[in-house]
């Protein structure tokens, strides 16, 4: 405890108190930083005035503005929805061929298709419709279920082994998982698959599977594996395989005979929403 | 009175066994009934640090009391705390700069067959380690040194302190293992179940005991400044945790909980706690640090008097602070009443938080040409001016036209961060370089060069880090609000994230570097505890002065 004493840099007189060899100066409080703190006071009593800002007994100080956010919310919905209207009211009457020939209807329903898609179908088909393994590539002329506006409609609407009635409906069997065909004579029917893909292939094992392939695998993909819309069976003689194109996959494909599943989108989306993303997809580069 | 003095009643070494005692029951009733395997787990966890605390309170006690507690000053557990403070460092950056290049590039340190390895159970591991273990450890060693020199008062309370370095580090241990094996309250940087926070209170309320123990028995007329800080610090973080933690176990022998409070009363306590965890956690305690060691440092008297007592007061007893957590859940379903006040306060905090940084960045008049020699000061006062942007910026922030767009982006972590890396990691380093050669009784630091290495490439890191977040969070915003001409959104939130990659990069590399500046530190501080100092040029003439006044 020495007294009182100047600091000899800034000519500050100390406050006297010494701990472990700090001082401390007798600096009055900035004006500048006084005043700042005194306008931020003053600007938070004038918002407290007009905005909404303390709680009472039986409710809250509304303020001059009387502001509310949950009514600005609803009044922004509200001003977006009657920015869409006059298009969606178009589309609820309109066919899909004439939205598609209709040029401001058209990017109307691209706009919200595509706004659609990122948040509803990309998770799963990727957010340029490149698909995905087990997960279908939308931007290639390969349809499943056909790439008709219409096809493309029903499948969004109805989904693909989904939870309602209607549901599009196909189902491999699992072959070797349910034991309907022998090890040896999956071997055999991947090889036949290899071959009618037009790749080189054991010949022996894809002449014993012929017969194998007409008792079991014809009913869906057809005597030459070109494969069944109706059914959804995919064309076996293209490049194009949504659980992969090696030995090891289309073997693994014919033993559990995998069926990916798409929802339902009817009820979640309005029918002018599924009809703008229709002709979305339909855009994207394989529309029939 | 000679033989009565060599041999004193210690109550502390009858207290702490007891605690243990029965910490070590309470173990093995859970290791023996619960049906739950992942409370086994953590009860043999806790069983173990049990058995390890009580075997060194042994091998420390057992054949006498140490000299040093009843000497001027006890350094070991001032020692073991900076130790602790280096180690939980390097293991949440570098849990950090994982998480950081998950969110990159996803596969990463991801194996599907190890779900510790899940960002969701990785990101608490980081808050935590760095929050909580890095900075609680700072914060409890420093205090524990600072007090007592304040004070001219040797630590009160015996081998309490000891019980508070020992019981925080079992809480990190439990804490941390539980968030790999997914056990969470789903509490932001409150995530540890009730068993946890049970113990951390205990631990807690010891801190409190020793500290304000030792203020009572101080040779000091008057309570020097940092101490307010740390005392506030102690008694908010107490009062917080024991609030937001209120929950109904689901059994004594289950890990589960729920809480107390639901929906929107739920969300505004977490919140409430949880920007009051940075007020007084994460600002309070370390301005208690730069009030110690910049004047120290700078060998400069403390800039205004009257400035820390009006900043102290405006922050804390005006409970601003504790009004500014709304602003946390802006355009929530928070009444618009709360988010008001929410707001309001935080602008009120931006000349409240200043006050701190001038009276730390002035206290250097007289002796800015020192920032040219002596990195660590620089290292401090940088910490200062990131303190000051940091506080600027959350006020900012908190204005709901800015919080519109800024809310759930990324420019909140990189806010977070100018704050973490630059403010808090910074003046604890700063301070760990002061305290190093002090309490191991070195002539100096092994090598201020490797201090100038740390302080630059920790910087340039803090900078990626911090403005590639404001890009990509503000880009963030606008591509979310974007609508075109038909009234539909113009992105679609994966394009978003699609868009972050680059800046997520950028982020990681500027992780990298700050941890690559930690443990250049790391070495440098072992080195000089070893002993081998090397004296090159003009800085050991720097090095000898600053050494003389820990001594």
């Amino acid at each position: 405890m020495s007294g009182k004493e100047r600091d000899t840099h800034s000519g500050t007189e100390t406050t006297g108190h010494e701990w472990d060899g700090i001082k401390e100066l007798n600096t009055p409080l900035p004006r500048w930083w006084l005043i700042v703190f005194y306008a931020c006071i003053v600007w938070a009593f004038a918002y407290w005035i007009v905005m909404p800002a303390w709680p009472t007994f039986n409710g809250y100080t509304h303020g001059l503005l009387d502001h509310s956010q949950r009514e600005n919310v609803a009044a922004a919905v509200n001003a977006l929805k009657m920015q869409r209207h006059a298009h969606e009211s178009q589309l609820a009457t309109a066919s899909l061929q004439r939205i598609q020939n209709d040029p401001d209807l058209q990017q109307f329903a691209l706009a919200e298709g595509r706004s659609l898609f990122g948040d509803n179908c990309a998770p799963c088909h990727g957010s340029g419709g490149q698909g995905a393994h087990g997960y279908p590539n939308l931007n290639d002329d390969v349809w499943l279920w056909g790439g008709k506006l219409e096809d493309i409609q029903h499948s969004i609407t109805v989904g693909v082994r989904s939870t309602i009635a209607d549901t599009r409906q196909s189902q491999m069997p699992a072959f070797g998982h349910d034991k309907i065909l022998s090890d040896s004579q999956i071997d055999d029917v991947t090889e036949f698959v290899v071959s009618i893909a037009g790749r080189p292939a054991d010949q022996a094992r894809v002449h014993r599977a012929t017969k194998l392939f007409a008792d079991n695998c014809a009913a869906c993909h057809g005597a030459s594996g070109h494969g069944d819309r109706t059914m959804g069976a995919p064309n076996l003689t293209d490049t194009d395989w949504l659980y992969g194109s090696t030995r090891a996959d289309i073997r693994d494909q014919i033993w559990f005979g995998h069926g990916g599943v798409m929802p339902t989108w009817a009820g979640r989306l309005t029918p002018e929403e599924i009809k703008s993303l229709a002709v979305y997809v339909h855009s994207l580069g394989g529309g029939e | 009175m000679q033989a009565v003095s060599e041999k004193p009643f210690r109550p502390d070494l009858v207290a702490v066994p007891v605690v243990l005692l029965l910490g070590t029951v309470f173990a093995l009733i859970e290791v023996a009934k619960s049906p739950d395997p992942l409370m086994v787990i953590q009860a043999w966890t806790f069983l173990a640090c049990m058995l390890g605390i009580s075997t060194f309170f042994l091998r420390r006690y057992a054949v006498g009391l140490p000299d040093e507690e009843s000497g001027p000053y006890v350094n070991d557990v001032v020692k073991a705390g900076v130790i602790a403070s280096m180690f939980w460092g390097i293991v949440g950056m570098l849990v950090g700069v994982v998480i950081a290049l998950q969110l990159a590039f996803p596969h990463i340190f991801y194996f599907s067959n190890f779900p510790f390895t899940n960002f969701g159970r990785l990101r608490p591991l980081h808050t935590s380690a760095v929050i909580f273990a890095f900075g609680g450890n700072v914060l409890i060693a420093t205090s524990f040194y600072v007090v007592q020199r304040t004070c001219h008062a040797r630590l009160a309370g015996g081998s309490w302190a000891w019980f508070v370095f020992w019981g925080y580090q079992t809480f990190i241990v439990l804490a941390g293992t539980g968030y790999l094996l997914g056990i969470t309250q789903g509490r932001e940087y409150a995530e540890p179940e009730w068993y946890v926070d049970i113990w951390l209170t205990i631990v807690w309320v010891a801190y409190l005991f020793v500290f304000l123990a030792t203020l009572w028995k101080r040779r000091e007329p008057h309570i020097y400044v940092a101490n307010w800080f740390y005392l506030s610090f102690i008694v908010t973080i107490a009062m917080l945790h024991i609030v937001n933690n209120l929950a109904m176990p689901v059994s004594l022998l289950q890990t589960k909980s729920f809480s107390l409070f639901s929906g929107v009363q739920d969300a505004l306590i977490q919140w409430w706690y949880g920007h009051n965890a940075v007020g007084f956690f994460l600002t309070a305690g370390f301005l208690a640090i730069m009030y110690y060691f910049i004047p120290k440092r700078a060998e400069r008297p403390v800039y205004s008097y009257r400035l820390s007592i009006v900043h102290f007061w405006t922050l804390i007893f005006i409970y601003i602070y504790i009004w500014a957590g709304p602003h946390h859940l802006l355009y929530t379903a928070l009444p618009e009443w709360a988010q008001t006040l929410g707001m309001t306060f935080s602008i009120m905090l931006w000349m409240p938080s200043w006050g701190g940084m001038i009276n730390g960045l002035m206290t250097l008049s007289g002796a800015w040409d020192k920032l040219r020699t002596d990195p660590v000061l620089r290292m401090l006062v940088a910490s200062v001016a990131f303190y000051g942007m940091a506080t600027f910026e959350g006020p900012v922030m908190s204005v709901k036209a800015v919080n519109a767009l800024s809310h759930y982006t990324d420019w909140t972590i990189g806010h977070v961060h100018s704050g973490a890396l630059g403010w808090v990691g910074f003046v604890s380093f700063g301070a760990i370089y002061c305290l190093v050669p002090w309490l191991w009784k070195r002539k100096s630091l092994y090598s201020l060069r490797l201090v100038e290495w740390h302080f630059w490439v920790s910087t340039l890191g803090i900078v990626f880090y911090i403005t590639s977040m404001w890009v990509a969070g503000i880009m963030q915003g606008l591509m979310w609000r974007a609508y075109n001409d038909f009234g539909f959104l113009e992105y679609s939130f994966v394009e978003t994230v699609a868009a972050m990659h680059p800046y997520y990069i950028i982020r990681a590399l500027g992780g990298i570097l700050y941890l690559a500046g930690t443990v250049i530190m790391v070495y440098n501080l072992w080195r000089t505890i070893r002993g081998g100092v090397s004296v090159a040029g003009e800085s050991a003439a720097l090095n000898q002065t600053l050494s003389v006044q820990g001594a």
